[in-house]
């Protein structure tokens, strides 16, 4: 049975909350290099602008529960950020559907623009302006009337831990920790639903790294959001998500709880213990999945990656 | 209802935060304000050595004051479209682009709070200018009609902000280069429109050209307000009035439908990332 909420910060919307919040099904993205303008250069480059065609999300399809916490895990280049930018309705998609709530992102962009936000790798602000600015510039645009937004982006920057004087000075001036979590802040404000986190804590020192992994997480158990979160870091995946996908050259190529993932990796591995999430990642991120046999063909699972790191180097 | 409210607070948001860029950038406003001055004068003086480049009596109260209408026009359409293009300029630059397209606004209202501030800034811009250039002349300004020359800029705005919204689809679709595209457009609007000079003098095939540019007819205006001393309402301001209107009815909302196609195929592409 449906059961429907009003949502706060979108006036005259009700959602359904049975619905998953985040379904992503067959989504594909190529980008191609621009073909030039002269016909004759035209012809020459067709065969190299094959070979330069890029697949940076290739049939990925992944369903989101509300509340949950999913984690996406892979090497630079891999296509999580093309992914990010696609929930987030910068990018359309060659072939497949991306909804929030049931709303495709495509065909109700505005709609579902209500209902999320992103916090980038880079905290994108206007430098030279101050937290305070820059969050009342983006309370307006979220429909956040001034005095509230006022008193409510105080409050959020001093939970935050940062200190009064620094919210009217210019945000060139703060470390890139600050940085960060004023972005995080600033999606905070808007109160999204689903918060599309890309990266948040790449480049954050281990205390600034623990207050926005808290804060993500006071933001699915006190605020019920839904989360998406790429990142590198194998134990900030495991801390945080309730499952994790391992994606490599655009392929989801493992999806699951982080325990689930180690265990099954444990046991292509031989061993009685689960594998860490280090492992896991190697394991699925391989030329091709290690299977029992590699490990019988080279001796080891340790071998066998190496084996087939070293036949994948040659292929690139 | 509070849709409107939402568009409103939104535009207002544009609005605000240019403003507040303004005021942390002064210093740079500072330098591109003395600049325009310095290019306005070394204009202007022109007129005033004209009788003694030529040898022969000329009205130089009336050409300082024809030259200075040229440059004061150059000086408010490259602000206001500065500030236009900037749209996607500057958000390129500070690395917001992203964030601000994937606000839950209409495109119209976010080109609408940036034009608007463009249209002030430019007008103050202007009228600082226009001070102190003329500070360093004894004009006869008794034939001016300032209040036809602030409805020519008002309306004149309207068509230029039409094709500035056009003009921002060249950072947007072309991201190292874009910017440089827009000055040459600013440039072309500028050099076809008889900025200096009646377009009776251009040659024969550049002045349909010179017909469907809407600074034309603001150059035009602002001559028979500041010269001739003409009303709003005489036919000579109503001549080139209408054609104003018509060209700004027809730019705005022909802009915002390129851009919508533009920005549909940075989408599509990924141009719309942060660094280009």
């Amino acid at each position: 049975m449906a059961t429907y909420v009003d949502i706060p910060v979108v006036e005259n919307v009700t959602l359904d909350i049975t619905k998953d919040a985040v379904v992503i099904d067959g989504v594909s993205k190529v980008f191609k290099k621009s073909r030039p303008l002269l016909p004759w250069r035209r012809k020459k480059d067709d065969e190299k602008n094959k070979k330069r065609e890029v697949r940076a999300v290739d049939d990925v399809t992944i369903t989101i529960k509300r509340r949950e916490i999913v984690g996406i895990l892979g090497a630079n280049g891999s296509g999580k950020s093309t992914l990010i930018r696609i929930l987030s309705t910068l990018l359309i998609p060659d072939t497949g559907k991306v909804t929030i709530f049931g709303y495709d992102v495509e065909k109700d962009e505005r709609m579902v623009q209500r209902l999320i936000n992103r916090v980038s790798v880079e905290a994108s602000f206007f430098k030279k302006l101050s937290p305070l600015e820059n969050l009342m510039y983006a309370a307006r645009l979220y429909n956040m009337p001034g005095a509230e937004a006022r008193t409510k982006i105080f409050e959020i920057l001093k939970r935050l831990g940062i200190k009064p004087d620094r919210i009217t000075a210019p945000l060139e001036n703060m470390s890139r920790g600050m940085q960060q979590k004023v972005a995080i802040a600033r999606a905070f404000l808007t109160s999204p639903i689903v918060l599309l986190l890309d990266e948040p804590t790449t480049g954050l020192d281990p205390r600034s790294k623990i207050d926005v992994q808290n804060f993500v997480l006071e933001l699915r158990n006190v605020h019920d959001a839904t989360i998406l979160i790429t990142t590198h870091d194998m134990e900030e995946a495991e801390a945080l998500c309730d499952r994790v996908a391992i994606i490599d050259q655009g392929r989801i190529v493992a999806l699951g709880a982080a325990d689930e993932l180690k265990r099954e990796v444990a046991e292509i591995m031989g061993r009685d213990e689960p594998a860490t999430m280090h492992e896991v990642f190697m394991h699925y991120t391989a030329s091709h999945p290690i299977t029992e046999e590699d490990i019988r063909r080279y001796g080891s699972w340790e071998k066998a990656f190496e084996a087939l790191e070293a036949e994948r180097e040659e292929e690139d | 209802m509070s849709s409107i409210m939402h568009q409103g607070r939104a535009a207002y948001a544009f609005f605000e935060r240019n403003l507040n860029l303004t005021k942390r950038y002064w210093g740079w406003e500072i330098v591109w304000l003395v600049y325009n001055i310095v290019n306005a004068l070394s204009v202007t003086f022109i007129g005033a050595s004209a009788q003694l480049v030529t040898g022969t009596k000329i009205n130089t109260n009336f050409l300082i004051l024809y030259l200075l209408i040229g440059t004061s026009v150059w000086s408010y359409l490259s602000v206001t479209f500065d500030g236009v293009t900037d749209i996607i300029n500057m958000e390129r630059w500070e690395g917001t682009i992203e964030h601000t397209f994937m606000a839950p606004i209409s495109r119209f209202t976010h080109m609408i709070g940036s034009c608007l501030y463009a249209v002030v800034h430019g007008m103050l811009f202007t009228v600082v200018q226009l001070v102190v250039v003329g500070a360093f002349f004894h004009l006869d300004l008794s034939h001016a009609n300032y209040l036809t020359t602030i409805f020519m800029l008002l309306v004149g705005s309207i068509s230029f902000i039409g094709f500035g919204i056009m003009t921002a689809v060249l950072p947007l679709l072309y991201t190292e280069k874009g910017m440089q595209m827009s000055f040459i457009v600013r440039a072309i609007i500028l050099l076809v429109s008889g900025v200096y000079y009646p377009v009776a003098v251009l040659p024969f095939w550049m002045r349909p050209l010179a017909s469907i540019s809407p600074a034309t007819y603001v150059l035009d205006g602002l001559r028979f307000a500041i010269l001739d001393n003409q009303p709003i309402w005489s036919p000579a301001i109503w001549s080139v009035t209408w054609p104003l209107i018509i060209t700004g009815i027809v730019s705005i909302p022909l802009g915002i439908y390129i851009f919508r196609i533009a920005e549909r195929y940075a989408k599509r592409t990924g141009k719309l990332k942060r660094n280009g």
